[in-house]
């Protein structure tokens, strides 16, 4: 799932996939704006089949918070 | 302009200026999916028109101001097409009378139709054209939503409001190459403007710099244009295509 996450991270963003960490936040480490975090999330929905309401949008603030969240609403 | 090899969705398109848009497209080369609510009939005459030119056309019934059958009804082209290049939101209706006598009705029905109409197709083609990392999405304002008239203050509100979509939708998108722009016609010839008295027409012609109404066709041009590669850099913009009536 980490690992996963991290590509599409990379993709969505044109970044180097072993550059992110669980840690890395997409807007202070990456510079990600709303919408390149509604592309990721769109993204993340398809690749896992999850369908993440926008008032979670918040909570996902972090690669690993991502993680986190797409195994609790597994 | 050569549209050959793109998608483009018009709603409203079996009657009036979406049916000239949609055939302007189809002629410019594009594939084009004609999206009607009551008048099935001539929405098949669009059609039949448009494979005579050599293009695909598919009809796709659906009332704009219905946000759920708007989603249903892109599901149905996401679901039969690779993508959609081109949206233009014709889709619209008068219900005219003055304020005082206007009902909640008459004012509800035209900003569904007009404004909230428009916002629901951009919403869920927005979401494919960014995947895509392209788009053009032509929104039909009115002269009436710029300068306003007597008799339409629903239909006013509802075009000024098409502009403001039109603006803030551009901001958000641009960084994804896909350009919002709205046209402005003015007075154009078609069912809408034929109910209309011969004074109130003999009245506006002496408005009109260019001292002829315009033709549906005036508008597709200016509709093709903005959907065309070569527009690519003009986006939130108001072109307005009325024979210098508002400038």
């Amino acid at each position: 799932m980490l690992e996963k996450v991290k590509e599409i991270t990379a993709e969505a963003l044109g970044v180097e996939t072993e550059t992110l960490t669980a840690e890395t936040s997409f807007k202070e480490d990456l510079g990600a704006d709303s919408l390149d975090l509604f592309e990721m999330v769109m993204m993340f929905e398809e690749e896992f089949g999850q369908e993440i309401p926008s008032e979670d949008l918040e909570k996902l603030t972090t690669i690993g918070a991502v993680v986190e969240y797409l195994e609790a609403a597994k | 302009m050569n549209l050959e090899g793109k998608t483009a969705l018009v709603t409203g398109a079996s009657r009036g200026i979406g049916r000239a848009i949609a055939l302007e497209l189809a002629k410019k080369g594009a594939d084009v999916l004609l999206n009607y609510n009551g008048s099935v009939d001539r929405a098949r005459e669009v059609k039949a028109e448009i494979e005579r030119l050599g293009k695909n056309a598919q009809l796709y019934q659906c009332d704009v101001a219905d946000y759920s059958a708007c989603e249903t009804m892109f599901r149905d082209i996401f679901a039969e097409h690779s993508g959609l290049d081109i949206l233009v939101n014709n889709a619209g209706i008068t219900r005219d009378g003055l304020l005082m006598r206007m009902s909640e009705e008459a004012f509800d029905s035209v900003i569904d139709t007009n404004l909230k109409g428009t916002f629901h197709c951009m919403r869920f083609a927005a979401r494919q054209m960014m995947k895509q990392r392209s788009g053009r999405i032509i929104n039909l304002s009115s002269i009436v939503g710029v300068a306003g008239n007597a008799g339409q203050t629903n239909y006013a509100a509802s075009k000024a409001g098409v502009i403001g979509l039109t603006k803030a939708a551009a901001k958000e998108l641009a960084s994804r190459k896909i350009t919002v722009n709205a046209v402005a016609p003015g007075f154009i010839e078609t069912d809408m403007t034929a109910r209309l008295p011969e004074k109130i027409r003999e009245q506006t012609l002496l408005q009109i710099p260019a001292g002829s109404f315009g033709k549906a066709e005036d508008v597709a041009h200016a509709v093709v244009f903005l959907a065309s590669e070569e527009a690519g850099y003009i986006t939130g913009q108001v072109l307005h295509v009325d024979g210098g009536m508002a400038m």
